[in-house]
């Protein structure tokens, strides 16, 4: 049974220093009130992999302290630039960096998803990518003659962990095309999911919402969270908030200016949320 | 009519590059060729699909993140976009750092989807809106994905041109080198060779890109316009000056 707590608070309960944690990019669906109140618990140590990418969410928990290691093919927040936090970890290497490329993150999920020790694909060969990433293996095609193919292990996040537009009391998460999410759900131990609303009835019951559906099988807990990605967009529901996240990428450039951010919109702000 | 703006002469330069295709796909970052792609859609009759990351109205994928990737890896994405904080001769491009990538001295996103992509798509177009010795160097830092591979890689796809602020290049697979094939309005052929860091072959004359006609004009600052400020509002108001509609 799929566990529906009672607020975001209870759900980054759930979230233990050290976790490995799959994240969706920011045209995805972002849990950005949970990532707050995992940063007001004080979450340190969290290994973040972007799926296959990375922005806001991810630079905030690296500014808040509670990253040691990141596991992605971009840290970006778009028409803003670098992500500041990210940038500043890395040169001050007060974090990890595993550098990875789009598909070889989806290969990795989806070896994982199918319980199979690893995944191959093309391209990487001759990439200092892969030159830096002994724990990914060039084989020969065992069906071909002389083809070299990158072997990705599978990869197996404690947790997936995103925000989607509604949940039933069943647990069922509905993600429409954003079908990064049920390759996280898949592949991760545990979902935690937080839900712009939840319904009544039985999303995987009506034929038009259950191919976007991800089953409570998979959906450890649940939490409402009413504009749950703000500030970024929750595709297909409302808009980023394209003038709050301007001033975030100027914010967090500096350590002091990062700090006042935090103050003003994550610390505190539990009872908004 | 308003003066043509260089990156009005880019994205007509670009759009030429995809005519007759069958689909474009567009990645991260990448305002100038995805208003480009969304030109030649638009002049294509309906024989283009384009697909732009981030965009909800230009965008028909439904199978996640990971469609665009498979969708490449089968030929169905017959050209995509790539950039890089840094660029060498032998086309091989870096998108990670600046230095020893355990102690940079500078750190950009990431590589994205580079090292898959430019292996498999066809016409992997290279753009770089900074056109410098910085920018443009003999040889990367750290290679996010090689210009060329080895014979006994699978390699359908690869480099096809380069097009800056200032040129645009060609790339020849074979011989591993950039020729420069035309230089944009306002710009030099001496000016090209002072601010490129690599060596490439320069033909005896070098036309002018040219500029876009009134309707290709028409066509970007009207409805190009309207569809790149979806995921890119930051350069469609500052080329383009539309003010997004909420």
């Amino acid at each position: 049974m799929t566990d529906l707590l009672a607020s975001v608070e209870a759900l980054a309960a759930r979230i233990p220093d050290g976790a490995k944690v799959s994240i969706a990019p920011d045209y995805s669906f972002c849990a950005n009130a949970l990532w707050r109140a995992v940063i007001r618990k004080g979450v340190k140590d969290l290994h973040l992999i972007g799926v296959p990418v990375f922005g806001y969410a991810g630079d905030l928990l690296i500014g808040a302290g509670c990253v040691a290691t990141v596991e992605t093919s971009a840290v970006t927040l778009g028409e803003n630039g670098l992500a500041p936090r990210f940038t500043a970890a890395v040169k001050e290497r007060r974090i990890r960096v595993l550098d990875a490329t789009c598909p070889a993150i989806h290969a990795g999920l989806q070896a994982a998803e199918r319980g199979a020790p690893f995944s191959v694909m093309r391209g990487l060969i001759g990439s200092d990518i892969l030159a830096r990433r002994p724990d990914w293996r060039v084989i020969d095609n065992p069906f071909g003659d002389n083809d070299p193919v990158a072997a990705i292990p599978a990869l197996r996040p404690d947790f997936a962990v995103f925000h989607a537009p509604k949940g039933d009391r069943y647990g069922n998460v509905w993600i429409g095309v954003r079908r990064e999410c049920m390759l996280m759900s898949h592949a991760a131990r545990d979902s935690l999911v937080t839900v712009e609303e939840v319904v009544d009835g039985d999303l995987t019951a009506d034929p038009l919402t259950a191919p976007g559906t991800i089953p409570g099988l998979y959906v450890t807990a649940m939490a409402e969270a009413a504009q749950g990605a703000w500030p970024q967009a929750l595709p297909g529901r409302y808009e980023a908030d394209q003038a709050h996240l301007a001033r975030y990428a100027e914010m967090a450039r500096t350590e002091d200016g990062f700090a006042r951010y935090l103050s003003e919109t994550v610390i505190g702000r539990e009872a908004a949320e | 009519m308003t003066e043509v703006r260089p990156e009005e002469i880019l994205i007509a330069s670009i759009a030429g590059m995809l005519d007759g295709l069958r689909h474009v796909a567009v990645g991260a970052s990448s305002p100038v060729p995805g208003a480009a792609a969304l030109l030649s859609r638009a002049r294509s009759g309906g024989g283009l699909r384009v697909s732009v990351l981030g965009s909800q109205a230009h965008n028909f994928f439904t199978d996640g993140g990971k469609e665009l990737f498979d969708c490449a890896g089968q030929g169905r994405i017959d050209a995509f976009f790539l950039s890089g904080a840094q660029i060498d001769g032998q086309a091989n491009i870096n998108l990670v750092s600046i230095g020893d990538p355990d102690r940079p001295k500078a750190r950009f996103p990431g590589s994205f989807g580079s090292a898959y992509l430019y292996y498999v798509v066809p016409r992997a177009i290279l753009f770089r809106m900074e056109h410098t010795v910085r920018t443009l160097v003999d040889t990367v830092d750290f290679v996010s994905a090689p210009g060329i591979s080895e014979a006994n890689v699978y390699r359908p796809g690869g480099p096809y041109k380069m097009i800056t602020d200032r040129c645009l290049f060609t790339f020849d697979k074979a011989r591993a080198r950039f020729t420069l094939e035309s230089v944009h309005p306002g710009h030099t052929v001496d000016e090209i060779a002072e601010n490129t860091g690599f060596a490439y072959d320069l033909p005896d004359t070098v036309p002018t890109t040219p500029v876009p006609d009134a309707a290709t004009l028409a066509l970007i600052r009207g409805p190009v316009a309207e569809q790149i400020a979806e995921v890119y509002p930051a350069f469609a108001d500052r080329v383009f000056g539309t003010a997004r509609a909420a």
